[in-house]
């Protein structure tokens, strides 16, 4: 008897140690990026792809080049903060390796080991090419460094037990496509499902948080609390493929209203972008399959 | 905050606003009236640039001036204060507004500087319209960004 109960907890202390191994954040893998030329010029086209001074500049801010932090995302677990990333090697991410920072970009990794809160899109980010990953970089140390403190995120518990985000991105995080496209469509592809992760706001989320790739893009509840994010499958939005990239260039929907709310500072970011970027995101939008749903 | 301070609060706020229930609700219908003629006639400029429907010089350089005409239009009247979504229906301006409005009359007068470069290009051709409205269309989006909740 007691040397089952032996078992049992040697059998115990392993599973735990199992599960404190596969929470816990990979190490990076150095070295890899070396072989990338760094772009400045096509960094700053990432830059704007995916959206970063969406979140990272100061609210209420114009400037898109300092990267303070401080905009509040709510959401269904809590209220996140965004941090600064700004080049300020105390407050900001200047102190930084290249490797620290495609680990955290694709990994949703800190340089310290500890996991991001899913809130930073890592999970659509996990797609991001290398070259791509190299030049953002190249082109983030160029911005200005700003010396506001990143600000603590407000979260209940157990949201607060950063483990649990192991357990999250055993689940979730990959670096699948949601959807099959034809290779005409796959810059689009790459454009929305990475860079632009467009999906963490127009999909609706499971019970843990995680994109409910069977309703890709159909929409979803507004994290705000007020309103709701519009589907941008053809059985809501019978937009046509150039109609979203005018969308993107100017932000007159086809009937002149004007993008508001979160699509007002994405639609700055974007009208600055090659028109073969905006007609690419155009073409694939058009072509989603239904939502299949309400 | 608790709903007795809140009510209190609200309550010493309203104090000073003597405009009536119905006197908010016909500055949101004038308000919502004023955009939807920038609507309208932004929508022929850009049906134009958009190649939608042919060029016409004469209905381009009237949209335009309508655009003009509109933002000289002054915005405290069309604005009182409690004509926000927090307080009534029927309305997506947010408190936001009020709390800004430095800001605001700032991009309202960036409108008007777009509408006046728009007027002096849009007769000129198809050409010259896509480049002139996206200022136009930029100071919207300024606007939106901030001040008027999603649907």
């Amino acid at each position: 008897m007691a040397r089952f109960l032996r078992l049992i907890a040697v059998a115990g202390v392993l599973a735990a140690a199992f599960t404190w191994w596969m929470t816990g954040a990979p190490d990076p893998a150095h070295g890899q990026l070396a072989v990338y030329d760094p772009d400045i010029e096509a960094g700053q086209s990432v830059f704007l792809a995916a959206g970063c001074a969406s979140c990272h500049k100061s609210p209420g801010s114009q400037d898109d080049t300092v990267l303070a932090g401080g905009a509040a995302l709510q959401s269904d677990f809590g209220t996140f903060y965004a941090p600064n990333i700004s080049s300020d090697p105390t407050h900001g991410i200047g102190g930084w390796s290249r490797d620290d920072f495609a680990h955290a970009v694709r990994a949703g990794v800190s340089p310290s080991g500890r996991h991001y809160y899913p809130a930073f899109p890592y999970a659509s980010y996990s797609r991001m090419t290398d070259q791509d990953v190299v030049d953002l970089w190249a082109f983030m140390q160029t911005l200005p460094a700003d010396q506001t403190a990143s600000r603590d995120h407000d979260l209940p518990f157990p949201v607060t037990i950063r483990r649990g985000i192991g357990v999250w991105k055993a689940l979730y995080l990959n670096t699948d496509w949601a959807i099959e496209v034809p290779a005409s469509l796959e810059r689009g592809q790459y454009l929305v499902e990475a860079l632009g992760h467009c999906a963490e706001c127009h999909t609706p989320r499971g019970p843990l948080g995680a994109l409910d790739v069977n309703r890709w893009m159909a929409g979803a509840p507004n994290p705000s609390g007020t309103g709701s994010i519009p589907a941008l499958t053809p059985d809501h939005l019978d937009w046509l493929a150039e109609d979203v990239a005018y969308y993107l260039e100017t932000g007159f929907t086809p009937d002149f209203d004007s993008a508001g709310g979160s699509m007002a500072a994405v639609v700055r970011a974007w009208s600055q972008l090659p028109v073969e970027d905006r007609d690419a995101v155009g073409a694939y939008i058009a072509a989603l399959p239904p939502s299949n749903g309400p | 905050m608790k709903p007795f301070i809140a009510a209190i609060t609200a309550a010493a706020l309203a104090l000073p606003v003597t405009a009536s229930a119905q006197s908010i609700e016909n500055a949101i219908d004038a308000r919502q009236g004023q955009f939807q003629i920038m609507q309208l006639n932004i929508a022929i400029l850009g049906g134009m640039a958009r190649g939608r429907v042919d060029y016409d010089a004469t209905l381009a350089q009237q949209a335009a001036d309508n655009l003009v005409s509109i933002s000289m239009l002054h915005p405290a009247p069309f604005w009182p204060a409690g004509s926000d979504n927090a307080t009534v229906d029927g309305t997506r301006a947010l408190p936001a507004i009020w709390e800004n409005l430095g800001d605001v009359v700032g991009i309202w007068g960036q409108f008007g500087e777009a509408a006046v470069a728009l007027q002096a290009v849009a007769g000129d051709g198809q050409a010259a319209l896509g480049p002139a409205l996206g200022p136009v269309g930029a100071t919207c989006s300024a606007c939106h960004d901030n001040y008027r909740a999603s649907r």
